[in-house]
């Protein structure tokens, strides 16, 4: 066993995961309560101050982790103990897994596991997400957080299929399942001037696969598993540490899924119209890492964007949504994606 | 070389006689497919080791037939179960042992 | 015992006790537990696929069994959510351990036959391609086309198949 590649995949997935994606997710508890205060015009957090400083209520992040830490650790009775224990680490460990074959820039370094099958691998892991909301629900034996959980299921089961369909017109298009070689593909300019970056050339699929995979966050407007201002969720019994495990896997879904729509759909570490050879020595990674970054944040901004402006659905319309409009739209893409493709 | 065809092999046979103790012991229907689940998956692994070990791809692809055959088999094992837990308020596979309700 | 050994065993009893879990009724009282331990077991399974250098596969297996088809279980389990009266077993007969017998007898059935083709085995080399998204998807189109084919209309009947038995009947 080569321990170098051991210490390198540790040390790049400590600053993707733990640095970037956790760092992201806590700053987004932030964004999602400032956002909505400047949407709904009010003045938002700003009440934690260190030395009279208060940021605009950054440290208010900070005093979420030392409350979390500090309340009380409540088990329900007749709970089952090792899932409830296990359930907020199911939702969390696989978006962290997930990250390991995203590629942060060009080459294998800047990539944990450069593998031939990312997306289809990808796939795979987070559909383990679902395990965690079911079983959080199932084991606290209470009846709302089980009917909470049962949606979650049926949503994020129904919600998945449409996910993998839609990716499928991409790897028609750009003939590859790695997620390296599909941003390397993204890199060509179609007629010397557009970028061919996956919205150009699948823009139905962005759509299809942004409304699935919000649905697949349960963040407004699909939040029904959890629905915290009227109905109740499946995480209704958790509190202190294991809630906040709960709330940041769902913060830290959101960082992945803007990570996979940059990669897959927005050319991912590729800047268009630069030409690499125009900029001297390593800058042109960190500009390229940075762009990743930058569309990266954006992805999530129109995410935060769609949470605080568009209502929840009815749970019958997210059922329809799901199987009769999306998954049917979402074939039709695969259809004429070959279509065009055989006429090409 | 690491580890010789017979182990693979050995491993399926000891999960497939795993599997059919399961479907010739347990009575919850859920189980039984479960059990039914891990049979499959040992024959899985047959095709596979013994592709490896010939160096034929080929095999993998009735692995692909199997695994679709075995979510075709789930999804309406499952829509089964539901119907009989309807009707009996159980899934003893016993009990469910009327032809027509 | 070299490292893939190590590895080998590490995977195999994994996979052997999740399987146990499921099948032997002290842990495989709840359902649920059962399913989850098949799930594990699962996961090792692709463990021993990536090492028999079938890794497509091994993503197929993780994406397919322990994604959406133990994903199933769960939820139906939870759907039925059966109370403790219902999954009492009947208590041990000769009945049941006649089943283990027969049970064994069809493993040892196997198991030589598997040993009658393992005798006349000669290996081969694999090339370096081998098992990856490429090769499989090949193999799928070219050799087994039709099964390919067929096993899609196989899915669309037991989609339908399945909605037919699972929704409500007009009374």
């Amino acid at each position: 066993m080569n321990w170098n590649i051991v210490l390198a995949a540790t040390i790049k997935w400590v600053f993707m995961v733990l640095v970037f994606g956790l760092g992201v997710a806590g700053i987004l508890t932030w964004v999602e309560r400032k956002m909505s205060a400047v949407i709904q015009d009010r003045v938002g957090p700003n009440r934690a101050s260190i030395l009279g400083f208060r940021m605009l209520g950054l440290f208010h992040p900070l005093a979420d982790a030392i409350k979390a830490f500090t309340k009380e650790d409540f088990v329900p009775d007749g709970a089952n103990r090792v899932l409830f224990f296990l359930a907020p680490l199911i939702a969390l460990v696989p978006g962290m897994l997930a990250f390991a074959v995203l590629p942060f820039g060009p080459g294998d370094n800047l990539v944990i596991a450069n593998m031939d099958s990312g997306i289809i691998a990808l796939l795979a892991i987070t559909s383990f997400g679902i395990y965690g909301a079911t079983l959080g629900g199932w084991s606290s034996n209470n009846a709302f957080a089980m009917l909470g959980s049962l949606r979650a299921a049926a949503q994020m089961i129904s919600y998945e299929v449409s996910m993998g369909l839609n990716l499928v017109g991409m790897f028609m298009v750009f003939g590859t399942l790695s997620f390296s070689q599909i941003v390397y593909a993204q890199g060509h300019l179609l007629g010397g001037w557009l970028p061919e970056w996956g919205i150009v050339v699948q823009p139905l699929a962005f759509i299809l696969f942004m409304a699935a995979a919000l649905a697949e966050n349960k963040r407004a407007p699909f939040d029904l598993p959890e629905g915290e201002s009227e109905i109740i969720g499946y995480n209704v019994e958790y509190s202190s540490m294991r809630f906040a495990t709960f709330f940041l896997s769902e913060f830290f879904e959101v960082v992945l899924i803007a990570a996979i729509v940059t990669v897959l759909f927005l050319g991912g570490w590729q800047i268009p119209w630069l030409d690499p050879k125009g900029i001297a020595g390593g800058w042109i990674r960190v500009l390229q890492v940075g762009a990743f970054v930058v569309k990266t944040l954006f992805v999530i901004w129109v995410m935060m964007l769609a949470r605080w402006t568009l209502p929840r659905f009815r749970y019958d319309q997210v059922m329809k949504l799901g199987w009769k409009i999306i998954l049917p739209l979402s074939l039709l893409n695969i259809l004429v994606t070959a279509i065009v493709l055989a006429m090409l | 070389m690491g580890v010789p065809l017979s182990y693979y092999i050995g491993l399926a046979v000891v999960l497939f006689t795993i599997g059919a103790i399961g479907v010739a012991t347990r009575r919850n229907m859920l189980v039984v497919l479960m059990s039914l689940e891990i049979m499959m998956n040992s024959v899985n692994l047959v095709f596979i080791s013994f592709a490896r070990f010939r160096g034929d791809v080929g095999a993998h692809g009735i692995v692909f037939v199997v695994i679709a055959v075995a979510a075709a088999e789930v999804a309406v094992g499952l829509a089964i179960a539901i119907q009989i837990f309807k009707h009996n308020r159980s899934v003893n596979v016993d009990e469910a042992d009327k032809l027509k309700y | 015992m070299s490292a893939e050994m190590i590895v080998f065993w590490i995977l195999a009893i994994g996979a052997v006790l999740g399987a146990l879990a499921v099948v032997l009724p002290p842990f495989g009282r709840n359902p649920l537990h059962g399913a989850l331990a098949l799930v594990v077991s699962f996961i090792f399974m692709a463990g021993v696929y990536v090492q028999l250098s079938a890794f497509f596969v091994a993503v197929i297996q993780v994406l397919v069994y322990a994604g959406a088809v133990m994903t199933l279980f769960v939820f139906v389990i939870m759907l039925l959510n059966l109370t403790p009266e219902e999954l009492a077993q009947p208590k041990y007969s000769w009945y049941k351990v006649l089943s283990v017998f027969s049970a064994l007898a069809i493993g040892f059935i196997v198991a030589s036959g598997l040993t009658h083709v393992l005798v006349h085995f000669h290996a081969a080399s694999i090339p370096a391609t081998f098992g990856n998204a490429a090769s499989v998807g090949g193999v799928l189109v070219k050799k087994w086309l039709f099964v390919f084919e067929f096993s899609s209309i196989l899915l669309l009947s037991a989609i339908v198949g399945a909605v037919l038995i699972a929704r409500k009947r007009r009374s």
